[in-house]
């Protein structure tokens, strides 16, 4: 039990990784500091 | 030595959530000029609720951003975002709530405010589920369908709290262009502050669709707390003690925050299992 943990544990890790790269190869990165940047009117009641 | 290592177990939590709330919001000439951080780390999300529009803010919020990922492309899967929670989950789960998100310190610090207290029972276990919901359809359904941030926009309380105030006692533009959509958020927040006071960490129980997300992960982060099942003799003190609506210690509802090891006679709650510290398995 203790060792399908472990390897669920490495393997989502491992995912988490893949997905983040393949996220920066994808302009994933720049999207959401494109987003950041700019002041969210939706977010601050404005709409 | 010993009375520093007893400090920093009864503090060290809250000096945690103290430098994760100033390290969030460093930017702080923001403040005094009414303008957002506009520098490359807006690209990095961090771990808590955070909202990117607050003026000190250096980095994204991880739920803004998935919602801003997901209502951008609706048919395209925001793989960064995707993986950077998934990083975040399998590392700490809710101990993140516990520990690294300025909101739930909040949270934490109004309810200290003397005042009568709603104690934890069937109806809360209940609403707890309702943070789920609240993640359906504001975080995931609205954006994909209707193109727009549907918890920042109709929900959230940090965003008003942290950003949408400061933001419009500081800029007359943003002040002739309030509606009703701002008296809405305003109200939402006085609510959750109000429940806050009488009702322990109420919007992080019942409402926050993050913490939803990280209780995915609880049964398998890497780091949080752990009963040793040798020494739990069952008494259920952790349980009676803890604030959030736990059945049992590190379950989806635990948020790590390691109160329940001073309550235990036996001394089986800790952040590492025997089994850990051994390295073995």
């Amino acid at each position: 039990m203790a060792k399908n943990k472990r390897i669920i544990q490495w393997a989502l890790l491992a995912v988490s990784v893949v997905l983040i790269a393949a996220g920066f190869i994808d302009n994933g990165f720049r999207e959401v500091m494109t987003k950041a940047v700019m002041i969210c009117l939706e977010c601050i009641g404005i709409g | 030595m010993g009375d520093l290592r007893e400090h920093m177990v009864k503090f060290g939590r809250r000096y945690t959530q103290l430098i994760t709330a100033v390290l969030y919001n460093c930017h702080i000439t923001g403040f005094v000029r009414g303008r957002i951080y506009k520098g490359d780390s807006k690209g990095i999300c961090v771990p808590g609720l955070n909202c990117y529009s607050c003026p000190g803010a250096a980095f994204a919020c991880p739920l803004g951003s998935l919602q801003g990922a997901l209502a951008k492309t609706a048919y395209k899967l925001p793989l960064y975002m995707l993986g950077t929670l998934l990083l975040f989950g399998i590392l700490f789960g809710r101990m993140i709530c516990g520990f690294l998100c300025p909101f739930g310190l909040i949270q934490e610090l109004l309810h200290k405010i003397p005042l009568p207290k709603i104690k934890k029972s069937p109806v809360t276990r209940a609403l707890s589920f309702l943070k789920y919901v609240i993640l359906i359809v504001f975080v995931v359904a609205i954006p994909v369908i209707r193109l727009a941030p549907g918890f920042c926009k109709y929900i959230c309380p940090a965003g008003t709290l942290e950003a949408g105030l400061p933001l419009v006692l500081m800029n007359e533009q943003l002040q002739s262009r309030i509606g009703w959509l701002f008296s809405w958020k305003v109200f939402v927040m006085a609510v959750c502050i109000l429940a806050c006071m009488v009702c322990y960490r109420a919007f992080c129980r019942f409402l926050c669709p993050l913490g939803a997300i990280y209780s995915f992960f609880n049964p398998v982060a890497f780091f949080g707390i752990r009963v040793d099942e040798k020494k739990c003799t069952g008494c259920n003190a952790c349980i009676r003690m803890c604030g959030m609506d736990t059945k049992r210690v590190g379950d989806h509802e635990c948020i790590h925050c390691g109160e329940c090891r001073r309550v235990c006679p036996e001394g089986a709650i800790s952040y590492f299992t025997k089994e850990d510290k051994n390295g073995t398995i």
